[in-house]
């Protein structure tokens, strides 16, 4: 079997000033073909005015079986939150 | 359905890790890629994945055939759109595919060797361009009736390319509609080959949710994996039941004597498609089987030199970057 072309992760700026976001992956031989396949894959409706394309391969995540150790730690930590400090109606709009 | 027939396979996994497993799947999680999953769940998503984005490949042909000879430019810009949306909804499937472990060429193998299926309602002839508008009112019709509730489906890159998918698919059956009412209000002939399209195609659309799977072990393990979210029957009803109406919108007249409204059900009674007909297309024997298959198989090898060529490119270019760093 020939050698494959490799895999890219495809992410996309909306229309609205958010962020990048993951849109999905797709083959293509070099970072040019690969956004000019992206613009065609993923954004035939509009979706997008910028693309990102990075090779799955150069991406390091997390490991799902530490998912525990990893996040378990935020969960206790209520006091993060603004609504965790009662505040009186009296003081104002806060 | 696009994914026909599809056997789960069996797991011989530790119980424990299992039970595990299925209680993730009850509370509503989504399974990723990464994520422990029972053999058997890898292998039948593989297939279910695999065939479900083989088909949308496969679908192009019937539709491409009409693109040259569309009546109008206006048409041919729609033909076009649809058929382009097809090669894309296929790609979102071979990358969530890919997510479980098999390549995008091993897939394409599978598929020119015969150990992969795609949708048997393929295998069916496009002769008039009244096709065009059974094809996207009737077969995307019932792809969607399948695809929506995929959406909630566990395993995530497939329920995520699902949600792509739902979003464009529904222009496809619109369109398809447009195009018979166009034509319906047209010519005695036109009128015809309209008709003459809705008896060609009512039967292989009812096929497309496969066979009853009332007594199927296979179907019930998927559906305790959510992989398989309705049975066949239920979304074969479901379609009859919304079609129908809109066939007769058309002035359209179903194929089938035994159609008739059951007020006690609240459905409609319908007579089930020649089911030997469905299995002897399923194994090659339908009316475009062997040009479809020449088809992709002319595709993938003319295409060979193209992908290595451009593999090459990029790799000099890579390797040129490098030096100059």
């Amino acid at each position: 079997m020939a050698q494959e072309w490799p895999l890219w992760e495809v992410f996309i700026r909306g229309q609205h000033g958010m962020s990048h976001r993951h849109v999905g992956s797709l083959h293509a031989p070099d970072a040019d073909r690969a956004i000019k396949n992206a613009r065609d894959v993923y954004t035939r409706r509009n979706e997008g005015v910028s693309i990102w394309v990075v090779e799955a391969a150069q991406i390091a995540a997390s490991n799902p079986t530490e998912k525990g150790p990893m996040f378990d730690p935020a969960k206790d930590k209520v006091y993060r939150h603004p609504t965790f400090y009662d505040i009186p109606d009296d003081a104002g709009k806060m | 359905m696009y994914a026909q027939m599809i056997k789960s396979e069996a797991t011989q996994d530790d119980p424990e890790k299992l039970a595990a497993f299925q209680a993730r799947i009850d509370r509503g999680e989504k399974i990723e890629p990464k994520d422990w999953m029972p053999e058997g769940y890898r292998k039948t998503l593989i297939r279910q994945i695999g065939q479900h984005a083989h088909s949308e490949i496969v679908g192009q042909l019937p539709e491409g055939n009409w693109i040259t000879r569309a009546p109008s430019l206006e048409r041919k810009v729609n033909l076009l759109a649809k058929v382009q949306d097809e090669a894309g909804h296929g790609l979102y499937l071979y990358c969530a595919a890919e997510t479980l472990g098999v390549s995008r060429d091993a897939l394409t193998e599978m598929l020119l060797d015969g150990r992969m299926k795609y949708s048997s309602i393929f295998n069916y002839p496009t002769l008039t361009w009244a096709d065009m508008g059974a094809v996207g009112w009737l077969v995307d019709g019932a792809a969607i009736m399948n695809q929506v509730p995929l959406q909630r489906t566990s395993y995530g890159p497939y329920a995520r390319a699902m949600v792509r998918i739902c979003k464009e698919e529904s222009f496809h059956q619109r369109q398809g509609y447009h195009l018979l009412l166009k034509m319906m209000a047209g010519t005695d002939d036109q009128k015809r080959m309209c008709q003459d399209a809705l008896n060609r195609f009512w039967y292989p659309a009812l096929m497309m949710f496969g066979p009853s799977d009332k007594d199927s072990v296979h179907s019930a393990q998927s559906m305790a994996w959510k992989i398989k979210m309705n049975t066949n029957d239920e979304l074969r009803q479901k379609f009859v039941d919304e079609t129908v109406p809109q066939a007769e919108y058309l002035g359209l007249t179903v194929p089938d004597d035994g159609l008739v409204w059951n007020d006690a059900r609240g459905h409609y009674d319908f007579t089930q498609p020649d089911w030997s007909e469905f299995y002897n297309v399923l194994q090659g024997n339908g009316p475009c089987n062997a040009e479809r298959m020449a088809a992709r198989r002319k595709a993938w090898d003319d295409g060979a030199w193209v992908r290595d060529a451009m593999l090459a490119h990029g790799q000099k270019k890579a390797a040129r970057r490098k030096a100059a760093e």
